[in-house]
């Protein structure tokens, strides 16, 4: 088994592959993370048979928690696999925090959250947000202490996906790239490393001061958000608010009464950006 | 290090001896308990042992987790028993989630996955009818020859699954499927089975809502008429059948936990516990099965037994390679000897001629 482990921000991951390849890109994209001592999940990259391990190599994703009929990936997209393991492990696994599936970003010790279904725009929105002036905090996850209710940094690789990927070649370093995963189930992904100072500072929390929702292809507009909507939809964003029981209750019902929300709909990235900093200067 | 889950049976036995373990160990203990779903049952153990900080972090982790799945299971058991409100009969609850119902140790840190339940034999039709109708579960298998299958063979009805909560439910009218050869007196088990104190499940419900039960007692005094847990020799020989008799040992360590923690907790209530436990198993026609769990678990994990239960066997040592194949990054290994008891598992199942028709059925429906 060949062996790569590394620390986002409080959850540290083990990644075992029975192939040399995959560890080989996760040790070059994630060089700048810390490497933890014992990790908090096993991730494992393992052929679906023997012989599939040499012809057409056919990747299954297993670890300490599993989706039961997760369906293989050919070697090609052993990247994704290994980002998609350590999602599932966080997404099932994870009970320090409340987990919401939304993408964050930084400014003077306040963070601006957003959320939304994939396509939404969430996970370009923070990249291009932290190439400029804003801490990237993290593109998938957001994790809400309990006891402070504070936004906890989840910075992994920011994962592209078809046009966001051409959208942020031209902003960021061509040295920060992984490669290009073409036909993936997904459409087409690049993953990105996230700036050296998101990763630097990946310990320091954040108070949640705006929440957006984003909707990509849709002409310019703003909407409140009531708090039983934002409630509604935040409990569906999250993959342990039942679990933790009143202490998510508790968590997010602080989380809606205290940070505004909005719903906002755009047509380009550039769109979004300005309308993220203008709720952000009336708001937060 | 320790290549297989001995690493596992021996800190489940005896805490200390994690003391000695390095940040590999550490992992390896954690992917090991995990796959074996042990994690939470490991932290109840360590909870007074000094870890490192880490390890601290993620047996935290699993003590939460374990506390909702308690809860989970305690609901699923009370809305079943709402929907088995008309019915007069006993609902007897079976493994996890009669382990915390009647707060038992074995219950502690436990991961609970499917409700158990036993009702008589000749009630299935009306308990099926009342969950399909009143308590919004439904089919998961809609093949027909599955269905009769579980119906002419099975010791339970086929898995129904709840629509909104995505919770099975498994209706057992006895304890091993009709083909194997031992025939377990499941009318004995609900006879002897014990109502269980109704404020165990009312305590997972909002303190509003208990006290409005306490006025308009109607839907709580049906419940606490109907939910049971086993006798504790009778709730000793179904966790035994379920593990030695029946499947093919997987889940077996967390199994053979439970067998550890009831005896030694009913042993210690009751002195003449051993002696009953044989007796009972003699009547369900268990008591080799019995006597093996009672020597994995005194090998395992130290369980003191009956001198005479004792003496070592040696297809033990073939338990306790299956056991305990599992690597340190919580795969399965032993993959022959895994095989065999797979194969073992449906040997006991079934007479040959059936097994072989079986097999072939499902082989051609693929």
């Amino acid at each position: 088994m060949h062996e790569f482990s590394a620390q986002v921000g409080p959850a540290a991951f083990r990644i075992g592959s029975q192939w040399r390849s995959p560890v080989d890109q996760l040790a070059a994209l994630y060089a700048d993370y810390p490497k933890p001592e014992i990790p908090d999940f096993s991730v494992r990259l393992e052929a679906v048979s023997m012989l599939r391990r040499f012809i057409r190599p056919s990747v299954m994703i297993e670890g300490d928690y599993m989706l039961p009929d997760a369906a293989p990936l050919p070697l090609a997209q052993a990247l994704l696999a290994a980002e998609m393991g350590m999602n599932l492990q966080m997404a099932l696994g994870w009970r320090r925090h409340l987990l919401l599936h939304a993408s964050a970003v930084e400014k003077d010790g306040k963070a601006l959250i957003m959320t939304g279904a994939s396509g939404s725009g969430k996970s370009t929105l923070s990249a291009l947000l932290g190439q400029s002036g804003w801490r990237f905090m993290g593109d998938e996850f957001v994790l809400l202490d309990l006891e402070s209710g504070a936004a906890v940094p989840f910075p992994r690789l920011i994962s592209l996906k078809n046009e966001a990927i051409a959208a942020m070649e031209a902003q960021a370093d061509a040295a920060r790239f992984g490669p290009l995963m073409e036909g993936t189930p997904k459409g087409n992904i690049r993953h990105l490393m996230p700036p050296v100072d998101a990763i630097a500072r990946m310990a320091e929390p954040a108070k949640p001061a705006l929440l957006l929702f984003p909707r990509y292809g849709h002409n310019w507009a703003v909407r409140d958000v009531a708090p039983g909507e934002t409630f509604m939809r935040m409990t569906q964003a999250s993959t342990n608010y039942v679990a933790l029981g009143e202490a998510g209750f508790t968590a997010m019902t602080r989380f809606i009464k205290t940070t505004p929300a909005r719903a906002i709909d755009y047509q380009s990235g550039a769109e979004a950006v300005s309308l993220a900093e203008g709720l952000w200067e009336q708001l937060a | 290090m320790s290549c297989d889950a001995m690493l596992l049976v021996d800190a489940l036995r005896e805490p200390a001896t994690t003391r000695a373990l390095d940040a590999n160990d550490w992992t390896a203990l954690i992917a090991m308990a995990r796959a074996e779903q042990l994690i939470g049952t490991l932290a109840e153990r360590l909870k007074s042992e000094s870890v490192p900080p880490k390890v601290a972090e993620i047996l935290a982790e699993a003590r939460i987790n374990a506390d909702y799945q308690r809860r989970s299971a305690l609901w699923e058991a009370e809305c079943a028993a709402r929907a088995l409100s008309d019915y007069p009969g006993k609902v007897v609850l079976m493994k996890g989630t009669a382990y915390v119902a009647a707060d038992l140790k074995a219950g502690e840190g436990r991961h609970i996955g499917d409700l158990d339940v036993l009702v008589a034999r000749e009630d299935l039709p009306q308990v099926e009818a009342l969950l399909l109708s009143k308590g919004g579960w439904e089919w998961v298998k809609e093949d027909a020859y599955d269905d009769a299958y579980y119906r002419d063979h099975m010791h339970e009805l086929p898995p129904l699954i709840h629509k909104e909560r995505d919770r099975m439910i498994d209706v057992h009218h006895t304890i091993l499927p009709l083909t194997a050869r031992p025939s377990p007196d499941a009318a004995g088990m609900l006879a002897n089975a014990q109502l269980i104190d109704s404020n165990l499940t009312v305590r997972a419900e909002p303190v509003e809502a208990r006290n409005r039960s306490e006025s308009r007692p109607s839907t709580s005094s049906a419940r606490t008429e109907t939910l049971c847990v086993l006798s504790p020799t009778d709730m000793v020989i179904h966790c035994t059948a379920h593990m030695i008799a029946d499947g093919d040992l997987a889940g077996g360590l967390r199994n053979l936990w439970d067998f550890h923690c009831l005896t030694t907790q009913f042993a210690e209530s009751d002195p003449d516990f051993w002696p009953q436990l044989s007796a009972r198993a003699a009547r369900h026609q268990l008591l080799p099965a019995v006597q093996c769990a009672a020597r994995l678990s005194l090998r395992l994990y130290g369980t003191t037994i009956p001198q005479t239960w004792g003496r070592k066997k040696l297809a033990d040592a073939y338990f306790v390679r299956r056991l305990t194949a599992r690597d340190g990054w919580g795969r399965p290994t032993r993959k022959v000897t895994r095989l065999a008891f797979y194969i073992r598992s449906h040997w006991l199942r079934m007479p040959p001629l059936m097994l072989a028709r079986h097999l072939w059925t499902k082989w051609r429906k693929g």
